[in-house]
């Protein structure tokens, strides 16, 4: 509840900050302390709890020590972002101020997402996440492909909602509530407006966290959308996603008959992500849209944790969201800072900047999910918690071929930057930015080889 | 304490030489590797009176139930002394090469090491496979950053394949730990275990395609060749003399005591395998013209005779694996050093261009004789031991086998025979013509290998002791 209130008055501020301070630098500063504020505030209310399992807001609103975790991950994973890559606001446009507050809406809307309650507020989250997503694919006015990718994205995002809308009132009309505890959808027989409901939910839901075959809408999006904005896009925002679809499938609709129905429905619709993404990857010559097409590879891992109904999945997708989080807000950064998105762009980049050369390794080697980095056990925890459930075990081999298959992008990059001849364009680097992405990769080491630093609070 | 330290000492100088220059970080991977050297002989000294004493277990993961479990019995004991004693061979063979970015080179060298002692004295699954990718990371980059002209697609073959293997295997471990009463990695609970065979069966696949990949066996082989000519020669020794040991290891410290029932179901498709790798690899090591080729099929054949005695699986067999994997890595480094002399003398790997050596640089001429008898198993010689109790192994598994798997024998005897003729003797070639003979590095490194060829050929028992526990242990879990 104090990461909600604080992230929504966080928003509030900053649209008036704008009004009385000219100076971008300073809109970013603040940003950042409310952030952290923010974080605090998230992290105060883990010993209130104390030793109950969660605490119940309004019937709305539920608070538990694994939604704190995943807004401090969440908001930590923000934190990074302004930092690495808050400067590069300045270049999309006058408004500096508006898209840090539309970034603290959305970050409102996930805090939300994490701890609802009721379908109703469910939506509203899903609500909040989007809409200032559209404005920010569009906020560089003057790009074509910017216009493009907000029309788009909204055309498609209105749809979905539609979708998820339509979904809840059917629930609604078979269980008679929208308290995501009282849906008692497991027992007994099945009606069939639940499980029209259910399967538009996990549509809808699809849609939001980019899974195949609801993904088209992706590559363009995040193509077109201003650098900065694809990076909060394609990391926390999806987790976010994530954790909506995580809360809704294991908490509402968990229960033996039901869970039968959506468990093959999901298992195809992961299949079909994790094949889409990484074989499409493969083929791309720019490597803003092979991170697009990466961020759908990495959801269909995510949805492993999803179809998993097990304390492995929440630990995994908890260390998911961070592990993926932050080596592609890392990358997202060295990339801003890049003349040429493609990967020629990075050719060389080694020798020009080793230091930076390194630490894009390093998120690389997590985001293929080699040991020793975040991506290793973030991997272990979601395939761990699909063979636990036992009959998945077709789906782990196909992600273990399809991760083996990510190796093969992931590496081009790479290979480009150390064994390529070029002389990579980068704009100049300050040591306080330098210093900034070390962190960053120490965070993604010492969670590689120490994920229980992270899941000890849950 | 001493094994924590093995691991401890590669790592660290590794990190160290990433920020020297100049000789430095020569001088530390000598030092470093010298060091690693008579750590292992003090901890070979231990293991002698208090062989517990080298085992030490901490907590890691506690939320997975996994340790950092380290700890030697004779098998892993001598897989670490020949890591220590290949990484003196060739950092002493390479010292008088300068490479670009010598800090990196060294570096990702010694990153290896640590990998790798950590693959052969890790008692937990989970440990188990960091150290396994750890030491596959840095060589990598040492293929690609400082091998031939064709390195980058080849290495990437190489990582893409081997990394593909190891995530099926994680797969299996992660399934065994889930079965396991305690939830954890440990060795002891991994044997326990008690699997239904149809589990078995498919957890055989699991485990044995990633070992399979690295050893290489038919037809996970095709990665090897390419690698091994493309890489620079001092990866290519570690490669063929160390990292191959990793899949027969594999086999021999989790696959075959972890599912013994698995084992022994496909343990005739495994063999066959093996056996159709030994024909073909030295079939085509027989027309090859380029020399590192040749020893590259040369070890996969080797290699192929050992993979089908540990299937075979009994004493004898394991007991000749195991001493094999010694002498077998120090022969092919021996033979790596040499072709890397040539090489650098002559700038060239063709033989046709060779020839005649033996009348301008005698000593490297019987080097390369003794050494390459060593590797056909000739009796004194320390192939022979092991090629003999592998061979006596199968025979008591199956007649036909043992003698398909024999025709190895005689293939070897001719592909090194003839490269030896084309390399050394005959007419002298305008390359060859001014060819220096061994300088004294070199005369060093190779001494040591002909002395160990000769001294475990002449008294092999202190080998054959050293092992003769762990196939116990082997036997004891079926």
């Amino acid at each position: 509840m104090n990461a909600l209130i604080s992230t929504a008055l966080s928003g509030v501020v900053l649209m008036f900050v704008g009004l009385f301070v000219s100076n971008k630098q300073h809109v970013k500063y603040f940003a950042m302390a409310l952030v952290l504020i923010a974080f605090g505030a998230n992290l105060a209310e883990l010993p209130a709890l104390g030793s109950d399992p969660s605490r119940v807001y309004f019937g709305m609103i539920e608070v538990s020590r694994f939604s704190i975790l995943f807004n401090a991950v969440a908001l930590g994973a923000t934190f990074l972002y302004f930092v690495l890559s808050g400067s590069a606001f300045e270049k999309v446009g006058e408004h500096v101020a508006d898209y840090f507050a539309l970034q603290f809406f959305i970050l409102a809307g996930i805090t939300l997402a994490s701890t609802f309650n009721s379908l109703l507020i469910l939506f509203i989250a899903i609500e909040i996440i989007s809409i200032p997503q559209y404005v920010l694919a569009g906020s560089d006015r003057r790009n074509l492909k910017s216009n493009e990718s907000a029309l788009k994205y909204f055309l498609m995002g209105s749809f979905s909602t539609g979708i998820l809308l339509m979904g809840i009132t059917l629930i609604y009309g078979a269980a008679g509530t929208f308290n995501i505890h009282e849906l008692a959808l497991g027992t007994g027989a099945i009606n069939p407006l639940t499980l029209c409901g259910v399967i538009l939910l996990a549509f809808s839901l699809a849609f939001k966290v980019s899974a195949a075959p609801f993904h088209f809408w992706t590559p363009d999006v995040y193509d077109g959308s201003p650098t900065v904005f694809t990076s909060f896009m394609a990391t926390v925002v999806k987790a976010g996603g994530f954790i909506a679809f995580l809360r809704l499938f294991h908490t509402g609709f968990s229960g033996e008959t039901i869970t039968a129905h959506w468990t093959w429905v999901l298992a195809v619709i992961t299949a079909l992500t994790l094949i889409v993404g990484n074989f499409t990857a493969v083929f791309q010559q720019s490597v803003k849209r092979m991170l697009a097409y990466s961020s759908i590879a990495q959801a269909g891992f995510m949805l492993l944790a999803v179809i998993a109904l097990n304390q492995l999945a929440l630990q995994g997708i908890i260390l998911y969201a961070a592990a993926y989080s932050i080596a592609t807000i890392g990358i997202f950064a060295v990339l801003l800072k890049l003349k040429d998105y493609t990967l020629e762009g990075f050719n060389g980049l080694a020798k020009r900047e080793p230091l930076i050369a390194v630490v894009t390794t390093i998120f690389l080697f997590s985001l293929a999910g080699i040991p020793l980095t975040a991506g290793f056990f973030a991997k272990y925890f979601v395939l761990a918690a699909a063979i636990k459930q036992g009959q998945l075990l077709w789906l782990v081999i196909l992600a273990v071929i399809c991760a083996a298959i990510s190796v093969y992008y992931y590496f081009r990059v790479i290979i480009a930057m150390y064994f390529k001849q070029g002389e990579a364009e980068i704009a100049p680097i300050s040591s306080g930015f330098k210093f900034a992405l070390v962190i960053t990769a120490v965070i993604v080491i010492l969670l590689g080889i120490f994920p229980g630093l992270l899941l000890q609070c849950l | 304490m001493l094994t924590v330290l093995l691991i401890l000492i590669p790592l660290i100088a590794g990190c160290l030489s990433f920020g020297l220059k100049g000789s430095g970080p020569k001088t530390l991977g000598i030092i470093s590797s010298l060091a690693s050297l008579a750590v292992t002989i003090g901890a070979w000294v231990q293991f002698r009176n208090a062989p517990e004493s080298l085992h030490v277990v901490t907590g890691w993961i506690p939320q997975l139930g996994s340790q950092f479990n380290v700890g030697l019995d004779g098998m892993a004991m001598m897989l670490v002394l020949l890591t220590a004693i290949s990484f003196v061979l060739v950092f002493v063979t390479i010292y008088s090469r300068d490479y670009e970015r010598p800090g990196s080179f060294y570096g990702l060298m010694l990153l290896t090491q640590a990998g790798l002692i950590g693959v052969f004295t890790a008692y937990d699954a989970l440990l188990f496979y960091v150290f396994w990718e750890l030491a596959l990371i840095p060589v990598y980059f040492l293929c690609s950053m400082w091998g031939g002209e064709k390195r980058i697609p080849v290495t990437f073959k190489f990582f893409v394949y081997t990394f593909a293997g190891s995530l099926l295997m994680l797969v299996g471990i992660i399934y065994l730990y889930i079965q396991t009463p305690d939830g954890s990695f440990s060795y002891t609970t991994f044997t326990s275990l008690q699997l239904s065979a149809n589990e078995q069966s498919w957890l055989f696949w699991l485990f044995f395609v990633a070992f399979a990949i690295k050893m290489p066996i038919f037809p996970f082989h095709t990665w090897q060749p390419d690698t091994y000519e493309q890489s620079p020669t001092a990866v290519t020794m570690i490669l063929s003399g160390v990292m191959v040991k990793m899949g027969l290891f594999g086999v021999m410290r989790w696959l075959l005591p972890v599912l013994p029932q698995g084992a022994n179901m496909w343990a005739e498709v495994a063999i066959v395998l093996s056996i159709i790798g030994i024909i073909y690899a030295s079939c085509i090591a027989i027309v090859q013209q380029d020399i590192k080729r040749l020893i590259a099929y040369s070890s996969i054949a080797h290699i192929g005779l050992m993979a089908a005695a540990i299937f075979a699986n009994n004493e004898q067999s394991l007991q000749g694996v195991q001493v094999q994997m010694f002498n077998h890595g120090v022969n092919i480094i021996g033979l790596w050093i040499i072709v890397e002399i040539i090489q650098q003398r002559l700038n060239v790997r063709n033989m046709n261009e060779m020839g005649g050596i033996a009348q301008t640089a005698p000593r490297m001429a019987i080097a390369l004789v003794i050494i390459s008898l060593a590797n056909v198993a000739l009796p004194l010689t320390n192939g022979f031991i092991g090629e003999f109790l592998m061979f006596s192994g199968l025979f008591q598994y199956n007649v036909w086998f043992m003698a398909v798997a024999g025709l190895g024998i005689i293939l070897s005897a001719v592909y090194m025979l003839t490269m030896i003729q084309r390399v050394i003797f005959g007419e002298r070639k305008t390359l060859t013509e001014s060819v220096k003979d061994l300088q004294p590095g070199e005369m060093l490194a190779i001494g040591i290998v002909v002395v160990i060829i000769f001294a475990l050929g002449i008294y092999p028992k202190p080998m054959l002791e050293l092992v003769s526990g762990t196939t116990e242990l082997v036997n004891k879990a079926f």
